[in-house]
């Protein structure tokens, strides 16, 4: 079985040899998604590099959010559903026969657009995923805890309520909780879902330069319908349409001087 | 709250005051070229405009990389604004040291006209003025901005003297004229480069009060 589990609450770093192109983290080819007999994704091939950003971008129904959900296999609990082609991350195919997708899913986290923490404190909600994991000791966990919600930026807001309901907090403090709650379990890629749609404009600004400085240990692949939040979030843009990927390139050039029409015309609004 | 696009508004910054820096030598080397009848430094600012042109590329690059990635609001977006506007005038008084230096080499191959005594006065007012343009923009500071836009009109006043004292050179014996004439174009860059300094300065102005000066009488 190929078992994706890494150590909690530490994301790997890694080195690569001066000179060399670094190997993508997430590296996907030919990949088609199909819910029952609808083909909804057509032949994605693309590269994520390890440790940036990379926006999904494009309008509603293209498919975007199919493909992420895609890549740490959360379609599989729709019924009906197949693929074909790879996604590979560090070389390994996560549709692979012999993938275990419950360590999968721990080493590619996600945050969804509706924040959804646990009815329980602040503190049970970052430790769930290490207690059913079966991490036990008391210092473990406290130390797990901290760190998650330390790289979430949400420690000082909360250190004196560990054991508080998280259902008190606000809006952008549950969602930086549920990324704590991802992070406490050792990913090294994040997958997020329009991640800051529900929350106001300060809570947003805090949930992007909590990004910001997340990439500096994870890969992070973010849907967004928001172009501007795109373009300052991320280093490469996909722009995905009719299921079909139309461009993917840097950030910069694809909002400087895209390739593609269609990039161009998504863009500066002139349909979507 | 800290933002990761403040070291990109940093780095803007910086790119603006080393090409400011790179500038202001640029003119003192020019001066130093027309005094000093040095064909030698003349030629080394000639050669040194090749950089001074890439610099203006790479901030250009810069802030539009910023605005795309960025999207500036109010006072950010004033400074990229203003970071763009004030670029190519550096860029042009660069051009206009070049200009000195190329009429200096011509000169210097002719006995001197006459000594100078307005236009080094009117070159230490161009350089003066230019320096003092971005201290104001380094210090944000809309007041020295303002008292070097009122300087411009001595300038003028200074070229048009200059102009009118070549003139009789020129008048006196047709063998000054050619001479005569490289100064009085010597003179008018020097009044072109004050110029650029009094254009800086209301993108300074516009840059911390967020008002626009351009094309008005206001100064003080």
């Amino acid at each position: 079985m190929v078992d994706f589990q890494v150590t909690p609450a530490h994301a790997p770093s890694r080195t690569v040899p001066a000179g060399s192109t670094p190997a993508p983290k997430i590296d996907v080819a030919d990949f088609d998604f199909y819910y029952g007999p609808s083909k909804v994704l057509h032949g994605i091939s693309l590269s994520i590099p390890e440790k940036q950003v990379t926006a999904l971008i494009g309008p509603s129904g293209c498919g975007k959010t199919t493909f992420l959900r895609s890549i740490n296999r959360m379609n599989d609990i729709i019924p009906g559903t197949h693929v074909s082609g790879a996604i590979r991350i560090d070389g390994d195919d996560v549709y692979g026969s012999r993938v275990d997708v419950v360590s999968l899913r721990r080493r590619v986290g996600m945050v969804f657009q509706k924040s959804n923490p646990f009815p329980k404190s602040i503190y049970d909600n970052v430790a769930y995923g290490l207690r059913i994991g079966g991490v036990r000791e008391r210092r473990k966990l406290d130390d797990a805890v901290q760190t998650s919600l330390r790289r979430s930026a949400l420690w000082d807001e909360v250190k004196d309520r560990l054991h508080e309901s998280a259902m008190a907090l606000s809006g952008g403090q549950q969602q930086r909780l549920c990324i704590a709650r991802a992070l406490a379990v050792g990913p090294d890629i994040l997958l997020m879902d329009e991640p800051a749609s529900a929350l106001d404009p300060i809570a947003t600004q805090k949930i992007e330069e909590l990004i910001w400085e997340l990439k500096e240990s994870y890969t992070i692949v973010i849907v967004t319908h928001n172009m501007q939040q795109a373009a300052r979030v991320s280093d490469r843009t996909a722009f995905f349409m009719l299921g079909k990927l139309v461009e993917y390139n840097e950030t910069k050039k694809i909002f400087m001087n895209p390739s593609q029409r269609l990039t161009e015309d998504y863009i500066t609004g002139r349909f979507g | 709250m800290q933002r990761h696009f403040d070291k990109d508004i940093d780095q803007l910054k910086q790119l603006l005051l080393r090409m400011g820096a790179v500038v202001e030598d640029a003119i003192g080397l020019a001066i130093r070229a027309l005094l000093e009848r040095d064909t030698q430094v003349a030629e080394s600012v000639i050669a040194a405009d090749t950089m001074i042109d890439q610099m203006e590329l790479d901030i250009d690059q810069h802030t539009i990389e910023l605005i795309a990635k960025m999207q500036p609001a109010a006072v950010d977006l004033r400074f990229v604004a203003t970071a763009m506007k004030i670029t190519p005038e550096l860029e042009r008084i660069a051009d206009l040291a070049v200009d000195v230096c190329e009429r200096a080499i011509e000169l210097n191959r002719e006995p001197p006209l006459k000594p100078l005594i307005d236009i080094p006065r009117l070159a230490k007012m161009a350089q003066d003025m230019v320096r003092q343009s971005l201290d104001s923009f380094v210090r944000g500071d809309a007041v020295l901005a303002r008292e070097v836009i009122a300087r411009d009109d001595e300038v003028d006043l200074l070229t048009e003297q200059s102009f009118r004292e070549l003139l009789t050179y020129m008048l006196e014996d047709s063998r000054n004229i050619s001479r005569a004439i490289r100064l009085t174009f010597v003179g008018k860059y020097f009044e072109r480069m004050a110029d650029g300094a009094t254009n800086i300065c209301e993108m300074v102005v516009y840059l911390v009060e967020g008002k626009v000066i351009k094309h008005s009488n206001e100064s003080v």
